[in-house]
């Protein structure tokens, strides 16, 4: 297989509240023999707060960063859900819409950019699963994660709108049965845990403004894991991350229970099967800590 | 031509079933029936009634996706019953189908819900058209099509509810106005004709029943049969809440313009930054958390960001491309 190679934007949490997954990400991709090329130009992706703001401003910020994947003639791989969205979204808007896109490149020329369309826009765990191949994965797994139940928690903005699934990656998946996580759970060696809330909002985006809102879906979304007897949580987006690893005093709060499971990166966890060791994943990075490593 | 053949499939139901007057908790009722690939949701329910059980009650009226009346929960999807297919309900979730009513704690019997919360949002945006209309015009009121592009079908919203009971927040915070309140609102405000001003927009601003309470997890441009896409007409209200000069300094509209201030100056985002000039002196409950939060290394001071390479090019875009002021 020719080596897999790809532009990786990293968003802002994996260089500051989440350092543990821009550790687990080099790592894996190392363990697998994907080459990632860090796109160090690229600007925050306005995280759909900026876009309730200034629309053209997200627009053109977003498209800047993928004319820099499209110059490295690489498709681009995002970690967190939300910049997936937000940069697939954008995409989207301007591959559809040429007026659009004669308007933001305006803009950019003024920089000497050009946004042409040419770079596909996807999600690390999308890439993995669509281009790795989960058989491969299965080969490598050197640690089966065989003695655990794990909570599949897929995060909004990767399975909704579901119009951008066909554009996003090859084999587009439901927003109301998922599968790619479990998936990568089962290659693993794990056992997947259904539960109604895999698929459902954390409520990340309004922690600031609506605290009680937010805690009680992050709540609900760590009870239905333990409810259904996970041992620990996978998430590919570090925002449900935040969420569910540093919020769970407020969430328990909330609901009126304790709740508390270890929540791991995606990356962190297919690390542990391939072999990576608790340092190179930054497990220590954790407030709810990893107790079975 | 290639020729249309129908074909049959085995399909399992759980259906919901609960009568406000006579019982103290809902139960399910089981059905196994072979299903064609012509029928919908609807007819279903019309072979629950017509064939198994007529106490079995629903909504119907117009068959055609037009009064809204059917949508129910398909394995806690909001569906319309006359709209969605079986084939596309088996494709979805399998062929073993729960039926439920859009809201079980607002059930009434069987399928049948209590949406006067839906109404009463829904009447409180001021859905209709405010405008002093002339009641004896020499000509015709024109739109243009551009105009009228404007509203991005929302105009097409039917009210069947599907949204609203797809939303988490409806669950959880009972002022929130909800999907289907917000796009009807926006359908008025992106009307050329509508002189509303700032009537609704000030009300759309106000914290918990507003605008900035949506947590923006896509569930109602999922589920709506219409294709209104309500999150859509949700972010562009809050734009023109901007636009309006209706935004007010509060958590929420410090948060949205924070992220330029922070883009000008790393072009990534200083998250604690963020948070300081979200909250302001709101900050302190934050101090519990954000103090484990550093002693593991989640935390990066202003001094430590890596800020983003060509950071030149990204000022003057942020100069040049911005189009909002606060």
């Amino acid at each position: 297989m020719k080596k897999l190679k790809y532009a990786l934007f990293t968003g802002c949490t994996a260089k500051q509240s989440t350092p543990e997954q821009m550790m687990s990400t080099l790592a894996v991709a190392d363990k697998l023999g994907i080459e990632l090329v860090e796109l160090t130009e690229a600007s925050c992706c306005g995280a759909s707060h900026l876009q309730d703001y200034d629309d053209f401003l997200s627009l053109v910020l977003n498209a800047r960063n993928i004319a820099y994947a499209e110059k490295h003639g690489l498709t681009m791989v995002t970690i967190c859900n939300t910049c997936q969205l937000n940069t697939a979204m954008t995409k989207h808007r301007l591959d559809t819409n040429a007026a659009l896109k004669a308007k933001v490149n305006e803009k950019l020329k003024e920089v000497g950019l050009e946004y042409q369309g040419t770079s596909m826009v996807t999600h690390f765990l999308y890439a993995i699963i669509d281009d790795f191949g989960l058989d491969k994965i299965k080969e490598m797994v050197v640690t089966p994660l065989s003695q655990f139940n794990i909570a599949p928690f897929y995060g909004c903005h990767n399975i909704r709108p579901s119009e951008l699934q066909n554009e996003t990656h090859k084999k587009p998946e439901s927003a109301y049965r998922p599968t790619s996580l479990d998936d990568l759970i089962i290659a693993c060696g794990g056992k997947n845990v259904d539960y109604a809330e895999k698929n459902k909002c954390c409520g990340f985006h309004v922690e600031l403004q609506a605290p009680r809102t937010a805690a009680i879906l992050t709540g609900n979304a760590i009870a239905g894991a333990m409810d259904n007897n996970a041992d620990w949580m996978v998430t590919p987006c570090p925002l449900c991350h935040l969420k569910l690893d540093t919020q769970t005093g407020h969430a328990s709060e909330a609901i009126g229970r304790e709740v508390a499971l270890p929540v791991l990166h995606m990356q962190q966890m297919l690390g542990l099967a391939l072999g990576c060791s608790a340092e190179q994943l930054g497990l220590k990075h954790h407030l709810t800590k990893v107790n079975f490593v | 031509m290639s020729t249309h053949t129908i074909t049959t499939q085995k399909v399992n139901f759980k259906v919901f079933r609960f009568n406000a007057d006579e019982d103290y908790l809902p139960y399910y009722d089981d059905y196994t029936m072979e299903v064609t690939s012509e029928e919908v949701v609807l007819d279903i329910l019309n072979r629950i009634k017509w064939d198994y059980d007529g106490s079995f009650s629903y909504r119907r009226s117009c068959r055609h996706g037009i009064c809204g009346a059917c949508a129910i929960k398909v394995n806690g999807r909001s569906t319309l019953a006359c709209k969605e297919s079986m084939n596309t309900m088996v494709d979805l979730f399998g062929s073993d189908l729960i039926f439920e009513p859009l809201s079980i704690k607002r059930a009434v019997k069987d399928m049948i819900i209590d949406k006067k919360d839906f109404w009463e949002k829904h009447d409180a945006i001021h859905p209709y058209l405010i405008s002093d209309v002339d009641e004896h015009p020499e000509h015709e009121h024109l739109v243009t099509p551009e105009e009228a592009e404007e509203l991005n079908e929302a105009d097409l919203c039917i009210q069947c509810g599907a949204c609203h009971y797809a939303c988490p927040v409806v669950e959880i915070n009972e002022d929130f106005f909800g999907p289907a309140a917000f796009a009807k609102a926006y359908r008025f405000e992106a009307d050329v004709r509508d002189d509303a001003h700032t009537l609704r927009l000030v009300e759309l601003h106000e914290e918990k029943q507003g605008l900035w309470d949506c947590v923006k997890c896509f569930e109602c441009a999922e589920v709506c049969p219409k294709d209104v896409n309500p999150i859509e007409k949700i972010t562009k209200l809050h734009q023109m809440l901007f636009k309006e000069g209706v935004a007010t300094s509060n958590v929420a509209t410090r948060h949205a313009v924070g992220f330029k201030h922070s883009i000008v100056k790393n072009g990534v985002l200083d998250e604690g930054g963020l948070v300081l000039y979200s909250e302001g002196p709101g900050i302190v409950k934050h101090i519990p958390v954000a103090l484990r939060m550093f002693v593991k290394g989640k935390i990066v001071p202003p001094w430590g960001i890596t800020k983003s390479d060509k950071l030149d090019e990204i000022k003057k875009l942020v100069k040049s491309s911005s189009t909002a002021k606060f």
